[in-house]
């Protein structure tokens, strides 16, 4: 199979213009004959369907929540970027593209980030349109802040609900298309699998979750906006239901997964407090610019933070990486405090936490300042762990936030499959290894308002995309084999619930697919994933019936698809012999213990095809070439 | 610590439902309450019984997904919390917990604790929004917006949909949900221009879907869980009758 990313020629400033120019149009009165289906109300997929049927397309949108305003963008709490330079700062397009081709450890593709960069303004401009309460100056203009580790203050931002603010600004946008009948919306409907039709993406087939009904869906072309798959590790700080079935199943039918290995591990999050815990809840990373991290220096210090004298105080990101200190770039942060705690250094209760100190900073300048740049931190942070910060130091640990990898996708964001898109977290383009904080909103929105609604017109009038045709046998095969692996999972009633192979799939996944990664460990994982999905498959418990309301039965699917995710993401670390961002194998590191990148072997895209049940997945490369930016080791010391 | 749970259990909408009793026991002070329900569901789940159904998704009480009645009070005892970051330290060791659904005739019950919120986004679809087209925006930083007017629509933003205001109000009422829906676009130019249909057509559909009147109990701020205030009820009732009053826009 030969992978084709459709890069426009010409010099990058001006490949996303005379792409443009290229695409073929659909003409306006012609619009309304085709049909789309766009599965995800998240930032991109709401921005996608609403987009879409503002231009004429008729919609078909669904999402598992009740709602489309829950879609899991919503958590978002940070900020957007975009290159407006409103500060007078220095940025610009290129710097924007550049810190975020570098921020990605050189392993994204150039043109894709480059358009993102580009569009970045348009976003900015289409939300304070649609009414996003913005923070602003005195003066009534837009305010901005520096996040993440950027040197300059490109970051909009909505006091901490960033992404609640602009999804339900997608989600008004939507919702008006709905009122207008453009757009048919079915919440609390799961897309279980993905039709094809003479190869090309024709449908989907759903189960509605509250009657439990099974059903397919026909379109022209089908678009996948259904987030990461972070929950592979069960304890994450993404929401309770966010799964990978929708991109798994596609992944089945033919389209190429990208990178499954690049995982984002986020550093500031509270530490669990027992077996019990659901989920993790993420801490926003302002709080590095003014807390500072640390550990004591001697092993099973069990004194209170307050008692531990400076010297016997190991500010360990500030004596690494003196230029960077405390706001070293997130894979780095969450693998020194990894490693810390490793070393029997670790706080708290279980270990597994390191301090994030005020002390300093309300000595500095105040509680009141703190109070005002953090107080809604620090509040959620003492109602979670009944601990006031102002007075004792956090405790914070790393755990898995977003994932980088994703569907393969050319230029067009179109898969090798022809007519299925993937927008968003799903697909794997803009991000490398390594993601920079508050460019997730970016690239959501860009996919869906600016990028999307130009590339899919192209395919809908090209030869091959013929009208689809609901009866075609396909439709029903594709109903059978759900309706099949539906009954299966109801049949074997066995004696373990779904949650406790979840939680036992999700840490072996994070002790050998986490933040550090061996050849032997992933080779172990491979073999105890495979052990335990064999019994799931003979020994998992799913109550109640198919034909209602079951909240088992939906777990239950996602579980079995997140088993062989897990061999598939385990395979890809194994094969990437080489650290970079997220992806750390300890056999390649520097000497001071930095991941060590291996350009001459590994600088191109791993994308697998899916060759059949029980036979090992078959890897395609696409090369990754820069041409604007030189490939450097990146360094923050 | 121990606990006897009184749980509602309703297997569809159209059967009726009852109150029925479980043990939760050895539950740590730490636990939310979500979580707590997990380790009930668990032991129903081996036993054979159907787990609980009630809704939950993000846990970080942003998502506005979880929705329990607990001991009367939506979202349970503590002020401006959603039922995901209730921690069980909150109760005492032995107490008997009452959780039900929501209770509304526009939020009928699908299935135990789960109920069908759909109003909402009808409501909204009826005008809460910006008829603006992707791509026809205006530079961003053509049109200042006041700071304080920023802050309030802000305030006003933060709801998260959840439904506590209309579960707490003894008359089912929506009107903090649709005023906070109403401000948050009015208080910002770039939703002046729409104002006047907005609320009209917002009002209407809120009393179609059958959500009932306000009468100033303020039940619904205290249990909101983003302490959205009632004062943008006041604000929507003065945009309503200014907009009964003005021509429509030439």
């Amino acid at each position: 199979m030969e992978l084709n990313p459709k890069i426009p020629d010409g010099p990058i400033e001006e490949k996303w213009d005379r792409h443009r120019f290229r695409l073929k149009l659909v003409n306006p009165a012609n619009k309304r004959k085709y049909r789309i289906i766009v599965v995800g109300t998240g930032l991109a997929g709401a921005s996608a369907a609403a987009s879409l049927a503002e231009l004429g397309y008729q919609v078909r949108s669904f999402c598992y929540q009740d709602s489309p305003r829950r879609a899991h963008s919503i958590a978002a709490q940070g900020g957007i970027n975009a290159a407006k330079n409103y500060q007078n700062d220095g940025d610009s397009v290129r710097r924007l593209f550049y810190d975020t081709v570098k921020g990605g450890d050189f392993r994204s593709r150039e043109a894709n980030v480059y358009r993102l960069a580009q569009v970045s303004g348009n976003i900015i401009d289409q939300c304070v349109a649609q009414g996003v309460p913005f923070a602003r100056e005195y003066s009534g203009y837009l305010a901005n802040r520096s996040f993440g580790g950027a040197q300059v203050s490109r970051t909009f931002y909505a006091r901490g609900q960033t992404g609640q603010q602009l999804l339900l600004g997608a989600y008004q946008a939507l919702a008006r298309q709905i009122g207008l009948g453009k757009v048919q919306m079915h919440p609390r409907t799961e897309m279980l699998d993905l039709v094809l039709v003479d190869g090309h993406a024709k449908g989907i087939v759903t189960r509605d979750l509250v009657t439990g009904e099974i059903q397919s869906q026909a379109a022209d072309a089908v678009v996948l906006a259904t987030g990461g798959y972070a929950n592979v590790f069960y304890l994450s700080t993404n929401a309770k239901g966010c799964n990978a079935t929708a991109i798994f199943r596609a992944y089945k039918k033919g389209a190429l997964f990208a990178n499954p290995c690049y995982t984002q591990i986020h550093p500031t999050c509270i530490p669990a407090s027992g077996d019990y815990q659901s989920k993790l809840t993420l801490m926003s990373e302002s709080l590095r610019n003014d807390g500072r991290i640390w550990v004591p220096k001697k092993k099973g210090d069990r004194r209170p933070p307050a008692q531990i004298p400076e010297e016997e105080r190991d500010y360990y990101l500030e004596r690494k990486y003196p230029s960077y200190g405390n706001l070293a770039p997130r894979d780095i942060s969450s693998r020194s405090a990894k490693e810390v705690c490793d070393a029997g250094l670790g706080v708290g209760e279980n270990g597994n936490g390191v301090y994030l100190d005020f002390r300093d900073a309300i000595r500095g300048l105040g509680k009141k300042v703190i109070r005002e740049r953090y107080g809604n931190l620090f509040d959620m942070y003492e109602k979670i762990t009944h601990e006031n910060p102002y007075e004792v130091p956090m405790r914070i640990y790393p755990a898995p936030h977003y994932t980088m990898g994703g569907l393969w996708v050319d230029y067009n964001l179109m898969s090798n499959v022809p007519g299925l898109y993937v927008l968003g977290e799903a697909n794997f383009s803009d991000h490398g290894a390594n993601r920079l904080g508050a460019s997730a909103l970016m690239q959501g929105l860009a996919d869906g308002y600016f990028i999307l609604p130009y590339t899919i017109g192209d395919y809908l009038v090209s030869a091959g995309a013929q009208k689809f045709a609901a009866d075609r046998p396909e439709f029903r095969q594709a109903l059978d084999d759900v309706r099949g692996r539906t009954s299966r999972l109801l049949s074997i009633r066995g004696r373990r619930t779904v949650d406790s192979f979840h939680r036992e799939l999700g840490s072996i996944a994070w002790n050998h697919c986490g933040m550090a990664r061996t050849e032997a460990g992933l080779q172990k994982a491979l073999s105890s994933i495979a052990a335990l999905k064999s019994e799931f498959w003979k020994d998992v418990n799913v109550p109640g019936e198919g034909e209602e309301l079951n909240q088992s039965l939906e777990r239950a699917g996602r579980v079995a698809d997140f088993f062989d995710f897990a061999e598939l993401m385990c395979a890809d670390a194994l094969h990437r012999r080489e650290s970079c961002g997220g992806h750390f194998r300890e056999e390649f590191q520097t000497a001071e213990g930095e991941a060590r990148r291996d350009d001459r072997n590994f600088c191109y895209v791993g994308a697998w095809e899916f060759a059949g049940e029980g036979k090992p997945p078959r890897l395609h490369k696409e090369p990754l070439t820069f041409e604007n930016i030189q490939l450097a080791e990146r360094s923050y010391k | 610590m121990d606990f006897e749970l009184h749980v509602w259990r309703q297997k569809s909408p159209k059967e009726k439902g009852r109150m029925e009793v479980y043990p939760a026991k050895g539950i740590h002070a730490d636990m939310s309450f979500l979580e707590m329900l997990d380790v009930v569901n668990e032991g129903l789940a081996s036993q054979g019984v159907e787990p609980i159904a009630f809704d939950h998704d993000c846990r970080e009480g942003i998502c506005g997904m979880c929705s329990l009645v607990i001991n009367g009070i939506p979202h349970g005892p503590e002020r401006a919390t959603t039922t995901c970051e209730l921690y069980m330290r909150h109760f005492k060791d032995g107490q008997k917990i009452f959780i039900e659904p929501w209770r509304a005739r526009a939020f009928p019950v699908l299935k135990d604790l789960i109920v069908d919120r759909s109003a909402f986004d009808r409501v909204i679809q009826a005008g809460g929004y910006v008829s603006v087209n992707t791509g026809s925006a205006p530079e961003a930083n053509t049109l200042p917006v006041p700071k304080d007017c920023a802050e309030l629509s802000m305030d006003a933003a933060a709801c998260i949909g959840c439904g506590a205001c209309v579960a707490a109000c003894k008359n089912a009422s929506a009107m903090l949900f649709v005023a906070a829906k109403v401000s948050h676009l009015g208080l910002l130019p770039q939703g002046r221009v729409e104002a006047r249909d907005r609320v009209q057509s917002m009002v209407k559909a809120m009393d179609q879907e059958g959500f009932g009147n306000c009468t100033n109990q303020y039940e619904c701020e205290a249990v909101c869980p983003k302490a959205i205030s009632v004062s943008f009820i006041s604000l929507m009732n003065r945009e309503y009758l200014k907009s009964s009053f003005q021509p429509p826009a030439v």
